[in-house]
């Protein structure tokens, strides 16, 4: 009996020799709850990224490890320690909600592990709280509404109103707007996140107010919900409406289906479009469609360009994981190929990249998409770099 | 003071008061009838939103769908209450927790497994897409006062079922003696059944209503169940009438806090500070409430007499 038993653990240490050969990559997102249709979007674009890569880094094999953040705080920091001390990840990647990201930050860095930020950009973690070893293929949560207050300018809007979920991407998209938007803001309304998905008493608000458009930021289903609703309300002439993460390719086939005719030519802002024209885009928009028959959402662009990022780190070091320099070094370089073009990092980790104003319209079969209508902002730093004291 | 304003919110905060009583009422009924806490009352919201929003596409008619996805919830009512319900009656309470609680995880799974994570919009027919002015200034979505309009008949409805009819009368009876009841050669088994299947569809209905505004989505009951608990305990247990006018007091309060607080906040502190306190504070309003009510009334405001 012995016998067998010590066999049997030197056979179990033996297979874990055997899997040191490989790179493990722990990614955090939304797979229950509402919030699972991003989640799943990104789980998607990541399974077609480790695919196209022939499940291989460089040398190593990769394992990847989902964790579930439930929607919430709490439940994403439990997923995170768990991903560090049980399965001893490489790389921490993933991360759709900034509130979630700020909570689970720093047991990733404290465990001296990578963390890449596949949509959350919250201002802390690009100012005051950097890190060296925090990379984002995403954005800083203010650059697309500040994009998007140039547009109002452009566009000769004097006043607006704000609704916008009361947590930490709220804020900061309502704190972009504002930095860049140089009309009067008639008034802002917080609103509960996640729970409040009826905006009757904001919509009366705001048509009261007299302004000259409103400006939402409500991503997942909250987005939808708000679409409908400011239909119903019948505004489309009076409170021409102007969003940042509330129509994306999740929500555009639902409205579709229900014939909500007044998303086609709405315009929102942002870093990347499908048909944004590079090969690694290109690639990457016909694999997915071929894949799962639909348009990926931008959070699939970041979380596609995420594993993409990793790779690069790994094979810069010819998959010696323990030099963390190098990766850095690697990772820092953004020599990889992204689904947005040729970009930089700042001293902050966080992309220099231009942002684009997309309009929803429909592709040659029909489908709703969206396209590029123009560029608002080339090689654009956010505003809390200043605040990094990295180099 | 702008009144028109005012007058949209207090509308808004009635049709919102409405859709709570819909779920309130059958969870007081279940609750005060048959003593039995059903945590999972917000699934048969959500099951009726969905069955609803299938049905609109498959029939390319809301209100046909609502009609017919109405019976479809309330057989699922009666399935839950022969299947779990019945075997809990003579637990205790933390048993009906414990088992409804686990009845809410299968029945989202069971969903997420069937229509998929996505959620499903639910086009309105044009008629109701629309808006309706009620006077100068004052506009309103026409669907929004269909769900005022419906709310206000179920709840006429259901006094009339109560009060007025022989089932009103056996439910009452029921509540008040069950053992005596069925002495008397009523089938109580049955007629609990039908006040669980009863109190499904009232709970289904709120959710198809909803969905047009909001959509079909996996745990939009559990969000509602809570501020549904505060109603009926603010309403009283197991009274119809306390159900109601808690429902509308707390629709109020909650559209209301959302709508001026920020204002009234804004007269003793920074813009800002106001912005970020108002929609904490008006988050917790129904739950002071519901506090000051447990201190001065435990019965809640409308006790029903036979308990």
């Amino acid at each position: 009996m012995k016998k067998i038993v010590t066999a049997a653990l030197a056979a179990t240490m033996l297979t874990s020799i055997a899997q040191a050969a490989e790179v493990k990559i722990g990614f955090v997102t939304t797979l229950t709850t509402g919030g699972a249709v991003i989640g799943n979007d990104q789980k998607k674009a990541v399974d077609l990224a480790i695919k196209q890569m022939g499940g291989k880094m460089g040398d190593l094999d990769v394992n990847l490890i989902y964790g579930d953040d439930g929607f919430k705080p709490e439940t994403g920091k439990q997923a995170t320690d768990k991903l560090l001390k049980q399965d001893n990840v490489d790389f921490v990647a993933g991360y759709i909600w900034s509130n979630v990201l700020l909570a689970s930050r720093k047991s990733v860095l404290d465990a001296g592990k990578f963390l890449i930020s596949a949509n959350a950009g919250p201002g802390p973690v690009a100012g005051k709280l950097c890190n060296e070893n925090f990379f984002s293929t995403s954005w800083q949560n203010d650059q697309t509404p500040q994009a998007m207050g140039e547009v109002l300018n452009q566009k000769g809007v004097k006043s607006i109103y704000i609704i916008a979920p009361n947590y930490a991407a709220g804020k900061g998209m309502v704190a972009g707007v504002k930095s860049t938007f140089k009309g009067e803001v008639l008034g802002t309304d917080m609103t509960k996140w996640p729970t409040q998905l009826d905006f009757s008493a904001e919509l009366a608000k705001a048509k009261a107010s007299g302004a000259e458009g409103l400006f939402i930021f409500y991503p997942g289903k909250a987005g939808g919900a708000f679409m409908k609703q400011y239909q119903q309300a019948g505004l489309k002439d009076s409170l021409p409406l102007y969003t940042v993460f509330s129509v994306d390719a999740l929500s555009l086939p639902k409205f579709q289906a229900a014939g909500f005719t007044d998303v086609l030519g709405s315009q929102f802002t942002q870093f990347w479009d499908p048909t944004l024209d590079n090969p690694q885009n290109n690639k990457f928009v016909a694999d997915f469609r071929a894949a799962y028959g639909s348009y990926p959402s931008f959070y699939a662009a970041q979380a596609y360009d995420s594993m993409f990022l990793i790779k690069s780190a790994v094979e810069a070091v010819n998959g010696d994981l323990t030099d963390m320099d190098g990766m850095r070094a690697a990772m820092k370089s953004a020599s990889f190929p992204s689904v947005r073009g040729e970009f930089t990092y700042g001293n902050n980790n966080m992309p220099i990249q231009n942002f684009y104003l997309r309009e929803v319209v429909a592709d040659a079969d029909g489908n709703w998409t969206t396209k590029i209508v123009q560029t608002v902002f080339e090689a654009h730093q956010d505003s809390y770099a200043k605040d990094c004291p990295l180099k | 003071m702008d009144y028109t304003l005012l007058f949209l919110q207090v509308l808004n905060g009635v049709q919102l008061g409405l859709l709570l009583f819909l779920v309130a009422s059958g969870l007081t009924l279940v609750f005060g009838i048959l003593d039995f806490v059903n945590l999972a009352h917000g699934s048969l919201y959500m099951i009726g939103a969905f069955v609803c929003a299938s049905l609109t596409f498959l029939f390319g008619n809301f209100l046909l769908a609502v009609l017919v996805a109405l019976p479809i919830t309330g057989v699922v009512g009666f399935v839950i209450e022969r299947v779990v319900a019945r075997n809990l009656y003579d637990k205790d309470h933390l048993d009906h927790v414990l088992a409804t609680f686990g009845l809410i995880l299968v029945i989202d799974t069971l969903t997420q497994i069937i229509w998929g994570v996505e959620g499903i919009a639910v086009p309105l027919p044009a008629w109701l897409d629309g808006q309706v002015q009620l006077f100068e200034g004052a506009v309103i979505p026409s669907f929004r006062l269909l769900i005022i309009g419906s709310g206000l008949s179920v709840a006429a409805g259901l006094f009339w079922l109560v009060n007025y009819t022989r089932l009103g009368m056996l439910i009452r009876a029921g509540a008040s003696n069950r053992t005596m009841v069925s002495a008397l050669g009523i089938d109580i088994q049955t007629l609990f059944a039908l006040v669980f299947a009863l109190g499904a569809m009232l709970a289904g209905l709120a959710g198809m209503l909803i969905s047009p505004i909001t959509e079909a989505s996996i745990g939009m009951g559990n969000q509602i169940i809570i501020t549904t608990f505060v109603v009926i305990i603010v309403g009283g247990i197991g009274s119809m009438k306390g159900a109601f006018i808690a429902a509308i007091i707390i629709g109020l309060i909650d559209t209301l806090g959302r709508s001026f607080l920020a204002d009234i906040f804004g007269l003793v502190m920074s813009a800002d500070a106001a912005s970020t306190a108002a929609p904490a504070v008006s988050g917790m309003m129904i739950f002071i409430l519901m506090a000051v009510v447990l201190a001065l009334k435990p019965q809640g405001l409308f006790p029903p007499k036979v308990r």
